[in-house]
């Protein structure tokens, strides 16, 4: 028998949602617990530091199982996750889902070579350690973490070389003029700029191929006055946020755009399934941290708590709305990918072979396009961008993760109901 | 001072801070890739954040893993594809 474990209310995301949501649970109920497939706690934006509310988490009475992974809802109030490749059963009354999102990754040509990372993915990676002084970097793709990720890496001793925006300036100005929205914003963003004082940023901006033998060593950027060479050790490249949607769907929850639909008490379509930040919503870190904490009070009954938080997630909704609207990809980048560019990483298809197919599944079944160990969480959104791609259903399948066959078999002896 | 933590990667002999992961070792210890293609094309990682595999390599003798996800502890041995 796999190990199991038992609680009221149990969260899976550690990040700003699953924290505020486990925070403000276990203030009413004792039998909380939070899992998460890193090393700590933190998510993708609080990762390798410490803050007052990583340390509220800690002090709190909810259990937090740091690298455990969820692999399939068992349904019933189950679902099979694995610690160290060893399964572990979950009970549970309710589940907030608090997955968080990825990056959006475009494909164009020399995007695979090593130093090509996320934009999100290279400061994630500097802050475990990957070493990034003295380096030259470019930042581009969209939305305000370019900034935020290419301060936090100047701050280590890098060299930005440049940071393209593909929104256009007027884009920009206008996200720049809503921010009276979010007074905290503002200081935050006169820090990035003192900070980034003296580096060329372009708009109207973006890569359109990586160059390089066996790692990147420049990078052409489009940009208003012509194509230019940007000679850089790494390249980081985000195009924006693509929910974690794939547990909520493949439990059953109903989707709507793309994203978890919810009410007013962040419940789901699933009776006892609640879902908080991202995967509901692209609107960062403010807006994760009160649906997070909405969803933990209504999961632990105080609905009066809960209503409390209402008003200040109706602000930061509209916040989302202007991110979405400023920041909205340009027609060029469906176009960024040659023939014979690699789409699919994990299987090595080029786009020539996954164009030939009129969906995603058939490009699945006849190209092996999304096939491979990542399960199309980087094709998929990209190829959805650029092709026009839909799969109503989602294309969550089980296990949501590759797992050792001690996970498997634990999986079997349970009786699925989704599965 | 928290102590180093001295790892292997392809046989090199690397000290690594606390805390970092397993594929930041394999960049200081000289490596630009962790994985090879199924075409044979090197790969790193790319989002940093556990779901896009680029970052696979073998760690302790567990195939497949995740290295951007791992945290080095004393006497890793991690070998990469492209070594």
């Amino acid at each position: 028998m796999p190990r199991e474990e038992r609680c009221r209310i149990l969260i899976v995301g550690v990040g700003p949602a699953g924290i505020a949501a486990a925070c403000a649970a276990a203030e009413f109920d004792d039998s909380v617990a939070v899992l998460d497939d890193n090393p700590a706690p933190g998510g993708q934006i609080w990762r390798g530091e410490e803050n007052p509310r990583i340390a509220q988490l800690r002090d709190s009475r909810a259990r937090v199982f740091s690298g455990t992974r969820a692999i399939a809802p068992l349904g019933g109030g189950s679902f099979l996750a694995e610690k160290d490749g060893e399964p572990v059963l979950f009970h549970y009354e309710k589940l907030i889902l608090a997955t968080g999102a990825r990056e959006l990754f475009l494909p164009f040509p020399g995007w695979t070579l090593p130093g090509v990372t996320g934009a999100g993915g290279l400061q994630a990676m500097v802050q475990c350690g990957l070493p990034i002084a003295g380096k030259r970097v470019v930042v581009a793709g969209t939305g305000p973490l370019l900034v935020a990720v290419a301060t936090h890496l100047r701050e280590r001793g890098a060299m930005i070389e440049a940071i393209a925006e593909q929104a256009p300036r007027r884009c920009l100005l206008r996200f720049g003029a809503e921010l009276w929205r979010a007074p905290g914003k503002i200081v935050q963003a006169l820090g990035f700029e003192w900070t980034l004082r003296g580096v060329p940023r372009f708009t109207d901006a973006w890569p359109i191929a990586a160059h390089g033998e066996n790692c990147v060593k420049a990078v052409l950027l489009e940009t208003r006055r012509g194509a230019r060479l940007f000679p850089c050790d790494d390249l980081a490249c985000g195009f924006g946020l693509v929910p974690n949607v794939e547990l909520a769907a493949l439990a059953g929850c109903e989707l709507h755009g793309g994203f978890v639909a919810v009410d007013e008490w962040q419940q789901t379509s699933l009776d006892g399934v609640l879902c908080a930040g991202e995967p509901t919503g692209i609107g960062g870190v403010d807006r994760s941290i009160v649906e997070g904490r909405i969803a933990g009070y209504a999961a632990a009954g105080r609905r009066d708590r809960a209503r409390k938080l209402f008003a200040a997630r109706r602000r930061l909704h509209a916040f989302s709305a202007v991110l979405t609207r400023c920041f909205a990809l340009r027609d060029e980048l469906r176009h960024l990918a040659r023939a014979d560019t690699i789409v699919c990483r994990c299987e090595d298809v080029p786009l020539r072979n996954a164009t030939e197919h009129p969906t995603a599944r058939s490009a699945r079944l006849h190209a092996r396009c999304g096939m491979g160990a990542c399960q199309g969480r980087v094709c998929g959104p990209a190829l959805d961008f650029m092709l026009g791609w839909t799969e109503p259903a989602g294309r969550a399948r089980p296990p949501l993760y590759p797992v050792s066959m001690a996970t498997l078999a634990a999986a079997c002896e349970e009786e699925p109901t989704h599965v | 001072m928290p102590e180093n933590i001295a790892v292997k990667v392809n046989g090199v002999a690397v000290l690594v801070a606390p805390g970092t992961s397993a594929a930041a070792a394999v960049i200081l210890a000289g490596f630009a890739a962790c994985r090879a293609s199924v075409t044979g094309a090197p790969r790193a990682p790319l989002c940093g954040m556990g779901i896009c595999f680029e970052c696979r390599a073998l760690v302790n003798g567990v195939a497949h893993t995740r290295t951007c996800q791992v945290t080095c502890q004393p006497g890793m041995v991690i070998s990469t594809d492209a070594a």
